[in-house]
């Protein structure tokens, strides 16, 4: 047993601090939000230049002119501010967004993150996730802890283009939490069902603990 | 002096020339200067290079000046959802150089306010830096980035009065204002055009100084990714 992706979503979403604000990446961090617990309050960026993102819209009601970071049709909220991407940026890079709750392809025991490019396949861009990585308080990781071939993804060193070195703080995955510490990873938490053997034989990163 | 022109064909006449750099507004879709693209693409003009967030999709935005090779080189952060980029980058037929998006918002703001390099830690340790000034400021490693001097900028507003004095709505402002700041010449389209004084000027986005022609159009405003929710 392990966590399934809402699963991890619920745990990411403790990682929240009230009155903070908080941008979110693709994939499993998008479900975040549906798991903020009760009396925290989140100010979620969109780095396309939004402050105070709320949910979709109901059907009928899209408005092009207003869009989230992987250009989904959202809302807005009383509280919403936008500004362009420099400014959306500035924010960023000066440090003003408490936490980013990313996906990634593969993290490194000292904190390197890779979660932008495989070398020969089709190259997207890195979009905003180095900017992200390099400016933000704090890098959350949610992810699969082995890809589909049941490899580890949480390694000694990263083998794909990185994104940041030393950015990451924290890895939640499918088995448990880990967070980067000095000389390699510690292990917080174990997912429901799941043995620290398996989470071992699962990290071909060092642990500490 | 006038700056409202009749069409985008006009607002960008004696503009264009081959191999210039021109910086567009826009992210994805949302707040592209989509009438300007399509006058660049009919005016023929090519080996153009674009600091683009996005390079559009295959039928719309950058997108159909790449259907007619008129592009030769991409400064982006993010080039998915094209499939004939793709193509063309990976037969070695168009040059792309990858920025993070924060860069190149940053380096289109600082050319814009005649900042020719800043430095920032973004992409420290990674391809990004390779080749790049490094230094050191209190401890921490940082890179050299240069100010983007375009020779043209394209961008869209939503309402702007007749000097050029510019309001953007929603998620659309994205890239125009610091697309807009960088060129040597600002052509804007709008949905609207006012007179003076029927904008409020603390709610100006982008004073007119920085906008030299102006043109009123009707926009497709295509949704890239209709996502919603049950009421």
């Amino acid at each position: 047993m392990a966590w399934d992706r809402n699963q991890m979503a619920a745990r990411a979403a403790l990682e929240l601090q009230d009155g903070t604000y908080v941008n979110l990446g693709i994939g499993i961090p998008t479900l975040v939000p549906n798991f903020i617990p009760e009396g925290v309050h989140v100010t979620l960026q969109s780095e396309n230049g939004m402050l105070g993102m709320g949910p979709f819209p109901i059907a009928g009601t899209e408005d092009p002119d207003l869009i989230n970071a992987g250009k989904q049709t959202i809302t807005e909220l009383p509280d919403t501010s936008y500004f362009d991407s420099a400014t959306s940026f500035g924010m960023i890079r000066g440090g003003k967004i408490a936490m980013a709750i990313l996906g990634a392809m593969e993290v490194a025991e000292n904190g390197d993150l890779a979660n932008w490019m495989i070398p020969g396949k089709l190259v997207k861009g890195m979009g905003g996730a180095m900017d992200l990585v390099a400016g933000v308080g704090r890098v959350v990781v949610v992810m699969d802890h082995t890809n589909k071939h049941g490899e580890s993804k949480v390694l000694k060193s990263c083998t794909l283009p990185l994104t940041g070195t030393g950015v990451v703080n924290r890895i939640i995955s499918n088995l448990g939490v880990l967070d980067v510490v000095e000389g390699g990873l510690k292990i917080v938490e174990l997912a429901e069902g799941v043995t620290d053997a398996e989470l071992r034989a699962a990290t071909e990163a060092t642990i500490v603990n | 002096m006038n700056k409202v022109y009749g069409s985008a064909a006009e607002a960008l006449d004696g503009l264009l020339r081959d191999d210039m750099l021109i910086a567009a507004g826009g992210f994805g879709l949302c707040g592209i200067p989509e009438l300007l693209l399509a006058a660049i693409r009919d005016s023929g003009v090519k080996d153009l290079t674009f600091a683009s967030n996005n390079a559009g999709v295959d039928d719309f935005g950058i997108g159909i000046l790449l259907q007619t090779r008129q592009v030769r080189k991409m400064m982006s952060s993010y080039v998915g959802e094209n499939a004939e980029f793709m193509r063309q980058y990976l037969s070695g037929e168009l040059e792309l150089e990858f920025n993070p998006q924060g860069t190149l918002a940053e380096r289109m703001r600082a050319g814009g306010c005649g900042i020719p390099g800043f430095y920032t830690k973004t992409g420290v340790g990674t391809q990004v830096a390779e080749g790049k000034e490094h230094k050191d400021f209190n401890g921490e490693t940082y890179i050299l980035e240069r100010g983007i001097f375009a020779d043209l900028s394209i961008v869209k507003a939503w309402k702007a009065d007749t000097t050029g004095n510019a309001i953007f709505r929603k998620t659309a402002r994205n890239f125009n204002p610091p697309a807009a700041m960088c060129g040597k010449v600002c052509v804007m389209e709008v949905e609207e055009i006012v007179q003076p004084g029927e904008l409020d000027p603390d709610k100006i986005h982008l004073p007119g100084i920085y906008v030299h022609r102006l043109v009123q159009g009707t926009h497709e405003k295509r949704i890239e990714q209709r996502t919603v929710r049950a009421a």
